[in-house]
């Protein structure tokens, strides 16, 4: 079998999360070739063909996919889609993007989300807020599958895959990019980093998320919010960690004045180990942390910090 | 011009799910249900381009036994038009939903098409994508502001590291996240005038589509449960749990 995994990057780096769905593919079991997409995107190409378990680096690099509109990749990706019986892409923002574009265009149906490889056509996806484990049978002759990357463990990157320069563009003319409003952050990604601490309605207002900082210095953490605190406008969107945000599963979550909506736990609830601090002893996130402190945040945070 | 909106009816998003003793699916019997979340804010988004003067006509649109009436309803009393509801008695496939659509899409000819970026209950985040690429419509997912502009459309989309904003021929697909807007209840009056507004029943079976499932559930578990943790008393002991106990920091 051959199974085609799309490189989730930004031109100039490979998601980590990338590592982690080459392994579900390997799961899978077949001979895997990643495709890269994008736009001066030498560096990405390096770091691919290190990538573990992958034959084939495929390379379309173009100005029809700089910014990897819908449209013009998923049509790359159809025009490839013969020579293999699955495709694979992380379930991040492109992937879920382009993804059921490309099912819908050869004719099947896509499995979102998969958190384990049952067999070449059975895999485990979470439903209803991860409150449900759907075990689902593809009957399509082709598989197109998004990957939840927190499921599965990375590959290492020592490998030396060969590369191959496709010649092709696909430009679908029907969309283009105007402009990105990106956060720019030192921290770690919320999806790689090994500790993650969010900040919830609790926190008030923005400028309190700086008791976070000082902690996420000390312990090299992401930052993650609630969706509480993204539709208060305290943070941006792209911190939110839950249900229909990020999906995180690091070492260790902190909790901080989040009360644990199902919609918040959906997004952290497979993490190592969890942390609450809630002034409210009846607050649902002490359900499903290890470790709980009933304190006030305003209190507790400097402490903590102070004792790291 | 037209805008369709897809709803879909769902389990109301406060009510935790349970799994059927035998495994076969989730419990659904006398659970509340309501219009999905993100169908809700696709509905306002609607109502509000009409309310703007660029629409002039909101179609609500949903799949499903005659119980998504009653979310069709909703939606007519929030401000849509008029309301189709396909009959079907089936769980249908991603895929099956947009054919369908597409066929209310060669039909109607909206210049936008609203649909949530994902339903509460399957997760999937797929069908707005499908519909696009079944009828060769570009498509704004995951939207948090939505601009019509002459023969384009402005979508700005929350992504993984921030915003991005695009540019769509008209007529486009248009998926919406949470922070587009905030929908606003249906007054009395509204929902008392939703009750004579049009609601056309359609049967799927009459589109001459082949609706075969594309996928079996094999079975639904619970997931597994994590086991109650401790309440510490002082961040000392926190601290030294971390450290000690847990070992995830040094």
């Amino acid at each position: 079998m051959s199974i085609l995994v799309f490189a989730e990057h930004d031109n100039s780096i490979l998601k980590a999360e990338t590592l982690k769905t080459v392994a579900a593919a390997q799961a899978i079991g077949g001979d895997i070739t990643l495709l890269v997409a994008g736009h001066n995107c030498q560096s990405v190409v390096d770091a691919a063909s290190k990538v573990n378990g992958v034959s084939k680096v495929l390379v379309a690099d173009n100005t029809a996919y700089a910014h990897q509109l819908a449209e013009n990749v998923s049509l790359l990706v159809l025009e490839l889609a013969s020579d293999y019986e699955h495709i694979i892409a992380t379930a991040l923002t492109t992937g879920k993007n382009f993804m059921p574009r490309v099912a819908a265009l050869l004719d099947v149906t896509q499995i979102s989300d998969i958190i384990a490889v049952e067999s070449s056509d059975t895999f485990v996806r979470p439903i209803y807020a991860g409150n449900a484990i759907a075990t689902v049978q593809s009957l399509d002759s082709k598989k197109v599958i998004t990957v939840r990357a927190t499921g599965f463990d990375a590959v290492a990157t020592d490998g030396n895959a060969d590369i191959v320069t496709l010649d092709i563009a696909t430009d679908a003319n029907i969309s283009a990019h105007v402009s990105d409003e990106l956060t720019v952050s030192e921290r770690p990604d919320l999806g790689a980093a090994g500790v993650v601490i969010s900040g919830g309605r609790g926190m008030q207002n923005g400028d309190n998320f700086k008791l976070l900082e000082g902690i996420a210095d000390k312990l090299g953490a992401a930052i993650g919010a609630s969706r509480a605190a993204v539709d208060a406008g305290f943070v941006p969107n792209d911190m939110q960690v839950g249900q229909t945000g990020k999906i995180v599963a690091p070492d260790l979550y902190i909790a901080v004045g989040i009360s644990g909506a199902i919609q918040h736990l959906a997004g952290m609830k497979d993490s190592k180990v969890i942390v609450a601090i809630n002034k409210d002893p009846e607050a649902p996130i002490f359900q499903v942390a290890d470790y709980g402190i009933v304190a006030d945040l305003f209190d507790a945070l400097p402490e903590l910090e102070s004792k790291l | 011009m037209k805008v369709l909106v897809p709803i879909k009816r769902v389990i109301d998003y406060n009510v935790k799910v349970r799994v059927k003793p035998d495994n076969s699916n989730v419990d659904l019997a006398n659970v509340k249900m309501a219009i999905n979340p993100f169908c809700e804010i696709a509905v306002e988004e609607a109502v509000r381009l009409k309310e703007a003067g660029t629409v002039t006509e909101v179609i609500a649109v949903s799949i499903g036994n005659k119980s998504c009436q009653e979310q069709l309803r909703t939606a007519l009393a929030l401000g849509a038009d008029r309301a189709i509801q396909i009959e079907t008695d089936e769980n249908l496939d991603s895929l099956n939903i947009a054919k369908l659509l597409q066929k209310i899409v060669e039909e109607e000819q909206p210049q936008l098409v609203i649909l949530g970026k994902q339903a509460i209950d399957s997760d999937n985040n797929q069908t707005g994508q499908m519909l696009a690429a079944l009828t060769g419509m570009p498509q704004g997912t995951f939207a948090s502001m939505v601009k019509v502009d002459g023969d384009k459309v402005h979508v700005t989309r929350e992504v993984d590291d921030g915003l991005q904003t695009i540019a769509l021929n008209l007529p486009a697909i248009v998926t919406t996240d949470l922070r587009l807007n905030e929908p606003r209840y249906a007054s009395l009056p509204n929902i008392m005038k939703a009750k004579r507004k049009p609601l056309m029943v359609k049967a799927a079976a009459d589109f001459g589509l082949d609706l075969a499932p594309r996928t079996k559930l094999v079975k639904v578990t619970p997931p597994a449960t994590r086991q109650a943790g401790i309440i510490v008393e002082t961040i000392d002991e926190l601290v030294d749990k971390l450290k000690n106990e847990a070992k995830v920091i040094s």
